[in-house]
């Protein structure tokens, strides 16, 4: 079997916070092969922008970052000098934000943030550049390609700077992608134009992708692994059609009744809906973060828990098989 | 841009107008310019003669209007004690409070914006709190009074620089301190603030993903967008600082048209006071027009708007 | 880029202090604000207390102890910071010019208060035609070079204390209607507003009762801002000689009577230049705090 072009073994991100320390991501563990798609599902606030943030090595000065292993195509991501780091942004691993709006530099024109993406990595004259945008403008469907480098942002829709943001992300190549909630900001029409887009383009240029969500409606289209991530934690992890078969952590089986399903949800029946909130994530944790809205709750969930399933379908909860079954036949 | 380069220079002649009526009338309803120009020593008689000679027996819209349509001529009247056309008067002092000007913001400019940056990079670090204590100070700081102690310090105690006069470059190091330490305070907490702000914007996460360089980070793409409403209150410090370069003059006996003013002042000399108003206001608004020009050209959000 | 906002609102709600105790909490917390108020306040006690602690007449002249050292510098008790020119006690003089100075800032500080916040208010409230004219007003005002036609309205005028109050506050508003301005127009539309308008309420009403207390801190640090501005421009034209005229004891009077003598005594230029600095500098740093306790991304 062929190495995984990233390999992340417990990773965890502390944030302090006045009253102590946020455990913002606590401890997990993917692998993500050339050309795949992993979607990291979960609520706000349960640690899969900042995941992606750490990947990236953007994390704030403050927040410490620590991982067993975070290795990208033999580099060792957690002890990479800074210049290491730098040389891999936007150059092998690059990074689409939630943001469209404000996450183009205001003073700066369209074809020269592009041009500096790719100049920034390789020796190729502003004249090559410049094609290589126009290019990949046309590609991620931007019509007048040549006519929109010289434009400013604040001059085009926010679908308009996602694309370009997007072709920005492309410029040198990368081998990873990582797009978080890409879509979030936008208007629902442009979202599915947008995923398309990005999910053809992986495939064309082999690229991974690692695509952030909340959205299950946009993995089950996308995916290739899915990880459903709960209190910085990841629940339950395995292919697209094994997780969306069979959920195994209630968690991700409450994540999936939120959605209507072509053809599964049936006209006129209710949308599910998962009671209670995310617990607070300051000061230590034990146990299983979901229990208090967890309809299978035992006293035996207070402990640690332990990671059941194959390695090609995992997730973390007492019950054997998530009390899978159980829910099955109730419905 | 262009309309509104026009509408902008619409209200700077506007502004221009309604100061120079003000100062006008301000100077004008304060005193009896004709027993001013005709000495303690004078008669009555002597001062209504002196009146109806310089037509001061006139409505007085009259008289603006008149010493108005002068004064775009570039005839300021006569300097009552200089017996000289303040015109000339004025614009052979201009050159001394120019440069101090100049020379003055440059040194605020130069201080201020690497400070800001340098504090905003790393919020309450020891640059950082130097910085602040450097404003904070400024801001409390007579500038009379720092002029003194910058005196007795380096021309009295140390003697490496002279006291006062315009003879030669050195003579404008410590004037261009103590006017650009007016101006510091401001620019470094608008730099450090708008730095702050920047840093912590998307595009500037954006240009870190792209692998940009820390160097190029800061200053290409966080600085270029945090200088543009330095730019505007520099040209506003320049116009104050030239309005309160009256001050720095006395102390080092500069003899630019603040001192110029300062004397016409203490001697009565209405015609030039109303004249180096006026100027003092031309510059504030020449300045500040030029830069909020300045500020649409540098910010793509308003030229093409 | 945390979105724990949640989760963290929901615990403070639980734990937190209540808005009382933050806001002594951030009011003790802050140096600036603390090392300012505790300044001020004792200056203020200093000038209000004058005639009791001043160890002479300020104004008694003695030509056989003229130009005493201060005590450090080889002088005697009699005179703890020494003599001017004229022989008069430094110290006590410098006690009264705490007078003078405060004085000239909270009167100034108050017409041009006044008129700022009235001119301010009003563009914001009612927009449009007043707005317009208010804005050109701060515009002329701005262009206006403060030193030189202060100096020249009190030189015409002849300079006593009560011209120079007048004149600085006639001056000193531009950035009361500015700030103003900005904070009614923010606080124009919110829904308390909207609601009391809804019921009826006149515009003085409205004015007074919904949009005053809401800019109120606001107006308190552009008060403090002012304050300095007008202390240390009395200073200033005092210094020139065309401000607050001689016998009286200005600061900024002492460091112009002393400049003369800087050669040989420089501590008259540094020590009454001293007070005028800690002064402006203990306003301004409450000032500064105030709004950084004020501030509303400050309160919960």
């Amino acid at each position: 079997m062929e190495k995984p072009l990233l390999s992340v073994r417990n990773l965890t991100i502390d944030i302090p916070v006045g009253g102590g320390t946020l455990h913002a991501v606590r401890g997990i563990d993917f692998d993500l092969n050339r050309g795949e798609t992993l979607c990291i599902v979960g609520e706000s606030g349960s640690g899969k922008s900042l995941t992606s943030l750490a990947l990236m090595g953007l994390l704030g000065k403050n927040i410490d970052r620590s991982a067993d292993r975070m290795e990208f195509d033999g580099t060792e991501l957690t002890t990479a000098s800074p210049r290491t780091m730098r040389a891999l942004r936007g150059a092998r691993m690059s990074m689409i934000f939630q943001e469209p709006m404000t996450s183009l530099n205001p003073a700066y024109t369209i074809g020269d943030q592009l041009i500096e993406a790719l100049r920034l990595h390789k020796p190729v004259s502003r004249e090559a550049a410049r094609a290589r945008a126009i290019e990949l403008l046309e590609k991620v469907g931007i019509t007048a390609a040549a006519s929109r480098l010289s434009q400013y942002p604040h001059q085009l829709s926010g679908g308009l700077r996602q694309r370009v943001m997007i072709a920005m992300a492309l410029m040198c190549e990368p081998e990873l992608i990582i797009a978080d909630e890409p879509t979030t900001a936008l208007d629902v029409t442009i979202q599915a134009q947008i995923l398309r887009l990005l999910h053809d383009l992986g495939q064309e240029m082999n690229m991974a992708m690692i695509l952030i969500t909340h959205d299950l409606g946009v993995v089950a289209r996308v995916a290739d692994k899915v990880a459903v991530m709960y209190a910085g934690e990841l629940v339950e992890t395995g292919s697209a059609v094994d997780v969306f078969n069979t959920p195994l952590h209630p968690y991700t089986r409450g994540l999936l009744r939120c959605i209507p399903l072509p053809g599964k949800t049936a006209r006129g029946s209710t949308l599910g809906t998962i009671p209670g909130i995310v617990p607070s994530l300051v000061g230590d944790i034990e146990g299983c973060a979901f229990r208090t809205r967890c309809p299978h709750a035992l006293p035996a969930c207070q402990s640690a828990i332990p990671l059941q399933g194959r390695p090609d379908h995992a997730f973390r909860c007492i019950h054997e098989d998530g009390k899978r079954h159980d829910e099955e036949a109730m419905a | 841009m262009l309309t509104f380069t026009l509408k902008r220079l619409g209200l700077a002649v506007l502004v221009a107008l309604t100061v120079s009526f003000i100062s006008f009338i301000l100077l004008f309803l304060a005193g009896d310019p004709a027993a001013a120009l005709a000495g303690e020593t004078a008669s009555g008689e002597d001062i209504e003669a002196i009146s109806r000679l310089y037509g001061f027996d006139r409505p007085m819209l009259v008289q603006y209007g008149d010493w108005l349509f002068s004064a775009l001529r570039g005839d300021f009247g006569e300097s009552y004690y200089f017996r000289l056309p303040v015109a000339s008067l004025i614009f052979e002092r201009l050159g001394v409070t120019m440069t101090l000007g100049v020379c003055g913001i440059s040194f605020a400019l130069l201080t201020a914006v690497p400070l800001g940056v340098a504090a905003a990079i790393r919020p309450n670090s020891l640059i950082d709190r130097v910085a602040l204590f450097l404003s904070v100070a400024g801001q409390a700081m007579p500038s009379f009074w720092f002029g003194l102690i910058l005196i007795v310090l380096f021309a009295i105690t140390l003697g490496w620089l002279p006291p006062s006069g315009a003879s030669s470059p050195m003579h404008f190091i410590m004037p261009t301190i103590v006017l650009g330490y007016y101006a510091m305070p401001a620019i470094m907490r608008l730099t450090r603030a708008g730095m702050l702000d920047v840093l912590s914007s998307d595009y500037i996460r954006t240009a870190r993903a792209k692998g940009a360089p820390e160097g190029r980070v800061l200053f290409r793409h966080a600085l270029r967008n945090a200088i543009i409403p330095v730019v505007s209150l520099a040209a506003v410090q320049m116009g104050f600082m030239l309005g309160g370069s009256i001050v720095v003059e006395s102390i080092f006996a500069l003899h630019g048209a603040g001192y110029l003013a300062w004397e016409s002042i203490a001697r009565n000399d209405l015609p030039t006071v109303q004249a180096l108003i006026l100027v003092f206001s031309m510059f504030y608004i020449v300045f500040t027009f030029l830069a909020d020009v300045l500020n649409a050209w540098l910010d793509p959000r308003m030229r093409s708007s | 880029m945390v979105d724990t906002s949640t989760t963290d609102s929901l615990l403070r709600e639980i734990t937190g202090p209540t808005p009382g105790q933050m806001l002594r909490k951030r009011v003790f917390g802050h140096q600036g604000l603390l090392f300012g108020g505790i300044v001020l306040a004792i200056l203020l006690f200093i000038a209000i207390f004058a005639p009791l602690l001043a160890p002479h007449d300020p104004y008694a002249q003695s030509l056989m102890t003229r130009m005493q050292p201060p005590v450090f510098l080889g002088g005697d008790w009699e005179h703890p910071l020494g003599t001017d020119h004229l022989g008069r006690d430094y110290l006590s003089r410098l006690i009264y010019g705490a007078r003078v100075s405060l004085m000239i800032g909270a009167v100034a500080a108050l017409i041009s208060g006044v008129i700022g916040t009235a001119m301010g208010v009003a563009a914001g409230y009612f927009g449009g035609r007043v707005d317009m004219v208010v804005t050109f007003l701060i515009n002329v005002r701005l262009a206006m070079p403060v030193v030189l036609v202060a100096l020249a309205v009190v030189a015409i005028l002849g300079g006593s204390l009560q011209v120079v109050i007048v004149v600085l506050g006639l001056l000193l508003w531009d950035r009361f209607a500015v700030v103003m301005r900005a904070s009614t127009l923010q606080v124009r539309g919110r829904e308390y507003v909207a609601a009391a308008r809804a019921i009826g309420a006149s515009t003085p009403r409205v004015i007074l009762s919904e949009i005053m207390p809401n800019i109120a801190n606001n107006l308190i640090v552009v008060v403090t801002l002012e304050m300095a501005h007008a202390i240390l421009l009395e200073a200033a034209l005092s210094f020139l000689g065309l401000g607050v005229q001689p016998p009286t004891p200005s600061w900024g009077l002492m460091v112009s009577e002393g400049k003369n003598m800087m050669l040989f005594e420089p501590w008259m230029v540094l020590i009454p230049g001293a007070v005028l600095f800690l002064l402006v500098l203990a306003i301004n740093l409450m000032g500064d705090g105030l709004r950084d306790v004020t501030a509303p991304e400050n309160r919960s």
